[in-house]
């Protein structure tokens, strides 16, 4: 009955994925030594359900390979099928891993990879798990600028940065955001001091902030003793 | 207000952000998903909020949450308000959100497309950039119809940022909408040269990309490449380019010689590890497509070789993989040479990477031949000893018997050796190929007659021991499988066993019971044929003992199997009962029934071919769709439903409709049923009922679970006693392990002995005869009845882009543009009585309508696309009558909305243009093969003309004809008046001392074979005097290369006039401002030629120049040093190389469709004409000078006017009408699109036609 139930999931897959248009990179994901992800980018769509089968099933794949041993591993049974590989390297506590084509050079991509991960340890100065786990959106905006649609966009390290870094200062000209980045929230309600603001964020209380009218609303600012 | 705006600041501030959301997560660890739906509320509620800042936040927060598994493509609609924002850190998010959770299939995609139109077009560069990526992630049919236009824009951005993207973006384009390629496609070719490198990488990517799918259609892009591949220093095009070489050299053989040169220099000079890589793949590639003919050939091969043992043995194992995969290619074509690195893939079985080790056995599986066999088999035996993990060891248990059995037993000489290897193999623990081996001991048993008695002899071990085989291990593997194979075979050749009683005791024996049902099913039944021979032998002896004792070992075991649980074991066991009760009766009686019970048993077992059941022609009157018996009733079906639709997934739909199709009566049924049994009994491949066939082999049910375990604990070891070993075949073959190089000494001499092991694989002898024989096939029927399939799937988009691109381009195959689309959509959207949608009012008008308005309106829209889509479908003229139907508001007719099918194709122009590409290319490769070295060394001189190279090289011959021909056309000359004769033969002195000159055909023109090129003109270069002096002669011709890099090519040939060698010949050429030379070394202006000229030889070289400005014509003058071999001094001689205007025009695109539009255009602005009164030439003379010298083409010729056409290199058109009246009086009339091009062009062609009065 289960396997049934997989089998049938799995033609759904493929129809689906006939749907879009083959690419020459399917799939990037970074996941963490317990198949956490980081990152997941599917250039080829699939539901949701089935990219988090997808990212289980290469983490399964790849996690039990010892390091010293290729970077190649020859198509997990739910992306690609013959025609696709596995590209993928192990920094400390990530998996790096491309899911590529034939058209693509292996070496190639091996190269794409350290491109991608010496521009995020430029971008945020030793990058870490946790750069990625809290930016996220970051991590994507620095990936489309090397890959386009599943196509090698650019290589060139200097040039990601500049696009990057231009694409930052845009962000900074238009004025503050409190959403995707933590230091830009400084500039918000009269420079309330952030770290305040989110410990009381994290108390879960906001819900409750929220609620109270309009008319109480001195108040509730004297009790956060700017 | 004030406060009012703190409030919504102050909500803001508490909102979650992502950091907040993932430290949330985070801390939530046990109740994840509970916290993860209380924020899937919160980010509900602010999605509701007009605030776009908090919305934006929320479509990032729930950005994270799909990384995670959550379906959010409900917030569809709030994610393209997200995207709508002007503000680009929204806007940002938006795209990013939208990319990872829409797909061509999202229905909100299709409000999205003025937005992204809007976005493309941004001034800030950084927008359009965003919404290429964006797009390129979820582009679908419809943005990509509406928007082709503006990425098309986009590629002539001045920011290369932009340029790069779009080029990008044009491939998915391509791929949702494939009738954008051909007009998009020149474009796209520009962009090969574009100056910045990452917009150039970016288009070879698509390039490439689109050609590995369809190769054939860019054949024509060769030389582009070619020439892309020898200048550019950027790994990431050149890798791209080389394996785009590797698609395109198996359609073209000459374009592979061409690369060999190139590659083997890049192989020799890189550094880079994945570019040497890719080099040898395509030499590799390459070497597989010309399978002869090269004579550096097998030195290639070597340097592959020798290169990816590099790889192979570097420590890098990511190389090593690589090599090992590049090796597995070169394997196919050339295994010799592969198999000198026998130990470096053995050595590979070591490696502690499974893949490597993967790699290495397949390679093995390639390398074996009849002497190596043995120890390879042997040595993967070993390993398989050591191995760790089944599903390795189970690879190679499976790999030995491909290896083994490959090619109906190829390289096996000794089948008693293979028996053994596959008794051996039985041992393994715990494998999934039990199946495997069993049924290559039936074939071997059944095919190799002279190995049946040892065969049968080991199995009825295997079966006497079978509680070793099937011991602890056993559940979780499927080796019982051979105890099904051993059980047959004892029981068909019940007569070759040493003991059958004792054989039937071990069957009998133990733990039978235990076996899946399928054996024991065999088992019983083999009984029964070891029984019918045991009691035919002994009726025979007398041994009334033996006969009881037998009989009574049967009636008392086979209880056991009657109350089996599966239905074929029960079935045939109490079969089996009852017929050994009444033997056992029988024998009271004194009756002997040994012989009638062997008949049972007999009939002769022929392999079958593999297709002879597709072949079985279907009877007449069979109909294979009908009932054989009634249709179960409704009631049934119903009642079955539920279990039905779990069982058969798919079976319903299909079971109803046959229903609907034909119920035959119970009169045509009953009718049926006899015209099948006559059938049957005339078909002689019909298992008839009278005869008991020997049941056939079924492995494909293997159900391990339901091998019932019971542990034994046996201390017994895994050697089976009287099994032979297989050291035994090792001593006697020769092959000992280790000492493999005294080994090799040994067998040396023994060779001389004439000993049979050793020495060639021709001598080895088998020793079995395998029954190789094709099988039985149903009359008529042949094995060779294969159709080639297109081996994509049938909705595999690259399918649609299979364009021919050669092809000129029809006005109407143009993109759909803004203005037209946009009323279109108009349309679409008033015939469903909404209010037009534009981009910013979206959120607003939304946000009034409920949700059920938005539902109705999905639906509508969904509708119209759908009839959209059909109409898609159609011609364009049936699509605008139906679009009239659709849409009653319409009240202009718009012509060519729909973008006709691409592949709409005047026939004619079809077939010559594809001539002439291929001329193009052909003339191509077949210069550049007359510039490889070896074709210089060896002496004989190539043709220059652009003929195809099969033409060249029946050169000699032709040349006979031709002089033969004038030969004749002299005779006949001599007979016509003496003034004419005069100047014929003045002409053909001329022509003459050309052909001593080798000029060829080109220039050898006589008046008969103008009238023949009539017919089909050729641009063929003309050749003109360059300089001579007592020594040397030098000729020079031109062609404009029509490719993307807009290049002229000279040929200059050097013609000895001298009676001593020349050598040391030196170009000085430098460039003039207008007019440059593509040099190898641009710092110099020397070319230097790298061979010397013996008396009476000729050679060529060829130069590459670019021109700036191709209206003009341009000169270029330089000078030839050269030493005559004896003289100590060098002589000069000053050069003038000539370029007229007619030199930068080609008319290979020329067609008469293409030709009567460009003048119905109006393109063509400029006119000019000019007559000349007097003509003394004939018009087919004319046209010659035209097409040859000035490089026209004729698009048509009527009686004595003709119409002709060229194209410069940078896209001018010139167009000529040239008429010739009786009284030779010569018209030609121009019309371009360029005036000083026309004029200069008009001028040089009077000039020429002058200089020829």
């Amino acid at each position: 009955m289960m396997c049934r139930r997989q089998l049938s999931e799995c033609q759904h897959l493929r129809c689906s994925s006939l749907d879009t248009p083959p690419t020459m990179i399917k799939a990037i994901l970074v996941f963490n030594n317990h198949g956490k992800p980081r990152l997941t980018k599917f250039y080829q769509y699939f539901n949701e359900e089935m990219q988090q089968q997808i990212i289980k099933e290469t983490f399964q794949l790849v996690s039990k390979r010892d390091d010293n041993v290729c970077n190649f591993l020859e198509g997990g049974s739910l992306i690609g099928g013959a025609d696709y590989k596995l590209i993928y390297r192990h920094y400390a506590t990530l998996y790096f891993v491309f899911c590529v084509d034939s058209s693509e050079s292996e070496l190639g991509i091996l190269d794409l990879i350290q491109v991608f991960v010496e521009t995020l340890d430029k971008c945020f100065e030793n990058v870490c798990e946790l750069d990625l786990i809290f930016h996220v959106d970051k991590v994507h905006y620095i990936l489309n600028e090397l890959v386009m649609g599943g196509m090698v966009l650019e290589t060139n390290m200097t040039e990601i940065i500049t696009r990057i870094e231009d694409q930052n200062k845009l962000e900074k000209q238009e004025g503050p955001y409190n959403s995707a980045s933590t230091s830009s929230l400084k500039a918000g309600l009269a420079a309330a001091p952030a770290r305040a603001v989110s410990a009381v964020k994290n108390m879960n209380l906001p819900q409750q902030i929220k609620d109270i009218k309009l008319p109480d609303l001195p108040a509730a600012i004297k009790d956060l003793k700017f | 207000m004030a406060l009012r705006k703190v409030k919504g600041n102050l909500e803001r501030m508490f909102d979650k952000n992502l950091t907040d959301l993932v430290r949330g997560i985070r801390n939530n660890k046990e109740t994840e998903s509970k916290y993860i739906s209380q924020c899937m509320e919160e980010i509900k509620t602010e999605l509701r909020q007009d605030n776009l800042a908090v919305k934006a936040n929320a479509v990032a927060k729930l950005t994270y949450l799909q990384m995670l598994g959550y379906d959010i493509s409900w917030a569809g609609f709030n994610i393209i308000e997200v995207m709508s924002s002007p503000k680009f850190t929204y806007k940002r998010i938006g795209y990013l959100s939208a990319s990872q959770c829409f797909h061509q299939d999202t229905e909100v995609l299709m409000l999205t497309t003025n937005m992204i139109r809007k976005d493309l077009n941004s001034h800030n560069m950084y927008d359009s950039g965003t919404a290429l990526t964006g797009l390129a992630c979820f582009i679908s049919g419809d943005l990509a119809r509406d928007l082709a236009n503006d990425v098309m824009t986009l590629l002539t951005s001045t920011k290369p940022y932009l340029r790069k993207k779009a080029v990008l973006l044009l491939y998915k384009v391509f791929l949702k909408f494939p009738e954008a390629l051909r007009p998009a496609f020149p474009r796209l070719k520009e962009k090969l040269e574009d100056p910045d490198p990452g917009v150039q990488s970016a288009a070879v990517n698509v390039i490439c990309e689109l050609a590995r799918k369809n190769p054939k259609n860019y054949l024509s892009l060769a030389p582009v490449f070619f020439k892309l591949m020898t200048s550019s220093t950027n790994n990431w095009m050149l890798i791209k380019i080389i394996k785009l070489f590797g698609a395109l050299t198996p359609l073209e053989p000459r374009l592979g010689k061409k690369l060999i040169e190139p590659l083997t220099n890049l192989i020799h000079s890189t550094s880079a590890m994945s570019l040497l890589y890719e080099c040898i793949n395509t030499v590799i590639a390459v070497l597989i497509s010309i399978s002869s003919g090269m004579p550096n050939h097998n030195a290639s091969i070597q340097l592959c070789v020798q290169k990816l043992r590099i790889l192979i043995e570097d420590s890098d194992q990511n190389l090593k993989y690589l090599g090992l995969l590049a090796m597995s290619k070169i394997l196919k074509t050339h295994p010799k040479s592969v198999q000198a690195h026998k130990d470096l893939v053995l050595q590979c079985l070591d490696d502690k990477d499974e893949s490597i080790r993967l790699r290495a056995l397949d390679l093995l599986y390639g390398m074996v031949t009849k002497k190596t066999v043995m120890e390879i088999v042997r040595r993967l035996m070993t390993h398989m000893d050591r191995a760790e993990g089944t599903m390795y060891r189970d690879e190679l248990l499976q790999k030995i018997i491909l290896i083994c059995s490959q090619n109906n037993f190829q390289y096996i000489t000794n089948f008693e050796w293979y028996v053994s290897v596959l008794v051996e193999l039985c041992r393994m623990e715990g494998t999934q190929h039990g199946g495997l081996i069993a049924s290559q001991l039936m074939d071997v048993a059944i095919r190799v007659v002279a190995v049946r008695e040892f065969t049968v002899g080991q199995m009825a071990l295997l079966l006497d021991n079978a509680h070793v085989i099937v011991g602890p291990a056993a559940a979780r593997s499927s080796i019982a499988e051979v105890l099904y194979a051993a059980a047959w075979i004892c029981g068909e050749f019940s007569q070759l066993l040493a003991n059958p009683k004792a054989t039937l005791e071990s069957m009998v024996r133990g733990k039978v019971v235990s076996l899946p049902g399928h054996i024991q099913a065999i088992y019983v039944h083999n009984m029964l044929k070891l029984y019918a021979h045991i009691i035919a032998t002994a009726e025979e002896e007398d041994d009334s003992e033996m006969i009881e004792e037998v009989t009574n070992l049967l009636l008392e075991r086979l209880p056991v199997f009657v109350s089996s649980g599966d239905l074929e074991v029960q079935e045939r066991a109490s079969c089996i009962v009852h017929i050994v009760t009444y033997v056992q009766k029988c024998h009271k009686h004194g009756d002997k029934v040994g012989a009638d019970l062997a008949l049972l048993m007999t009939g002769e077992l022929n392999p079958v071919a593999p297709k002879a059941q597709k072949k079985v022609p279907l009877p007449d009157g069979l109909d294979l769709d009908a009932w054989i018996n009634d249709p179960p009733s409704e009631s049934e079906e119903e009642e079955d439903d539920a279990l039905e639709k779990e069982i058969f997934v798919k079976a319903d739909s299909s079971y109803k409709h046959r229903k609907e199709k034909y119920e035959p009566s119970e009169e045509e049924l009953q009718k049926l049923r006899d015209a099948r049994r006559a059938e049957q009994a005339s078909n002689p491949y019909y298992v008839k009922s009278s005869a008991l066939s020997s049941p056939r082999p079924n492995h494909n049910s293997i159900q391990v679970d339901e091998i019932p375990v019971t542990a034994i604990d046996l201390n017994v070891s895994l050697k089976i006693p009287g099994m032979t070993s297989l050291d035994k075949y090792q001593v006697v073959d020769g092959w000992q392990d280790g000492g493999k190089k005294r080994h090799k000494k040994q067998k040396k001499r023994s060779k001389r002995k004439g000993q049979v092991s050793s020495s060639s694989e021709e001598e080895i002898n088998r020793m079995h005869v395998v029954n190789t024989d094709i099988g039985e096939m149903p009359e008529g029927a042949h094995l060779s009845d294969d159709y080639e399939i297109d081996d994509r799937p049938e909705d595999d988009p690259h399918r649609a882009l299979d364009i021919n691109l050669d092809e000129p381009l029809s006005p109407n195959e143009v993109l759909p543009t803004r203005t037209h689309y946009e009323a279109h959509a108009q349309r679409k959207i008033e015939s469903n009585n909404e209010a037009k949608l534009i981009p910013s009012e979206i959120p607003l008008k939304m946000k009034t309508r409920n949700k059920k308005e938005r539902k109705e309106k999905k639906e509508k829209t969904k509708k119209v696309k759908k009839e959209e889509k059909k109409v898609k479908k159609k011609p364009s003229r049936d699509a605008n009558l139906i679009l009239d139907l659709i849409d009653p508001l319409k009240e202009t007719v718009i012509s060519d909305k729909v973008p006709v099918a691409a592949n709409h194709i005047n026939g004619i122009a079809d077939a010559k243009n594809k001539e002439k590409t291929s001329d193009d290319l052909d003339f191509w490769l077949s210069k550049e093969l007359s510039q490889t070295p070896e074709s210089c060394m060896d002496g004989t001189t190539k043709t220059a003309s652009p003929s195809t190279p099969s033409s060249s090289k029946d050169d000699s011959k032709s040349k006979k004809t031709k002089t033969k021909k004038e030969k004749k056309a002299k005779k006949e000359k001599d007979r016509d008046k003496p003034e004419k004769k005069l100047k014929k033969n003045e002409k053909e002195i001329d022509t003459l001392s050309r052909n001593r000159d080798e000029y060829e055909e080109t220039n050898g023109t006589v008046t008969q074979e103008v009238e023949e090129k009539l017919a089909v003109p050729e641009p063929q270069p003309y050749s003109r005097l360059l300089a001579e002096d007592s020594h040397i002669r030098i000729v020079y011709s031109t062609a404009a290369m029509d490719g993307v890099m807009s290049e002229i090519l000279v040929c200059i040939k050097f013609i000895s006039q001298s009676s001593k060698p020349i050598s040391k010949l030196q170009l000085i050429l430098p460039d003039s401002s207008a007019l440059k030379m593509i040099r190898t070394d641009p710092q110099s202006e020397l070319v230097n030629l790298p061979w010397s000229l013996d008396p009476g030889e000729s050679k060529e070289t060829q130069l590459s120049f670019t021109a700036e400005d191709v209206t003009i014509p341009h000169k270029l003058r330089g000078s030839l040093s050269y030493i005559q071999d004896g003289s100590s001094s060098s002589s000069d001689i000053s050069l003038r190389l000539e370029f007229p205007v007619t030199t930068f025009l080609s008319g290979k695109t020329a067609s008469r469709a293409t030709f009567t539009d460009l003048l119905s255009s109006g393109q063509l602005s400029a006119r000019s004409s000019f007559t000349l009164p007097n003509c003394p030439w004939s018009f087919p003379e004319v046209l010659e000078e035209l097409t040859l010298g000035g490089s026209l083409a004729v698009v048509e010729c009527v009686d004595q006017t003709a119409s002709l056409y060229g194209r410069s290199l940078h896209g001018h058109h010139v167009c000529l009408l040239v008429k010739y009246q009786a009284s030779h009086h010569l018209t030609i009339d121009g019309k371009s699109t360029e005036g000083i091009l026309l004029s200069n062009a008009l001028d040089h062609l009077k000039t020429t036609l002058m200089q020829k009065q």
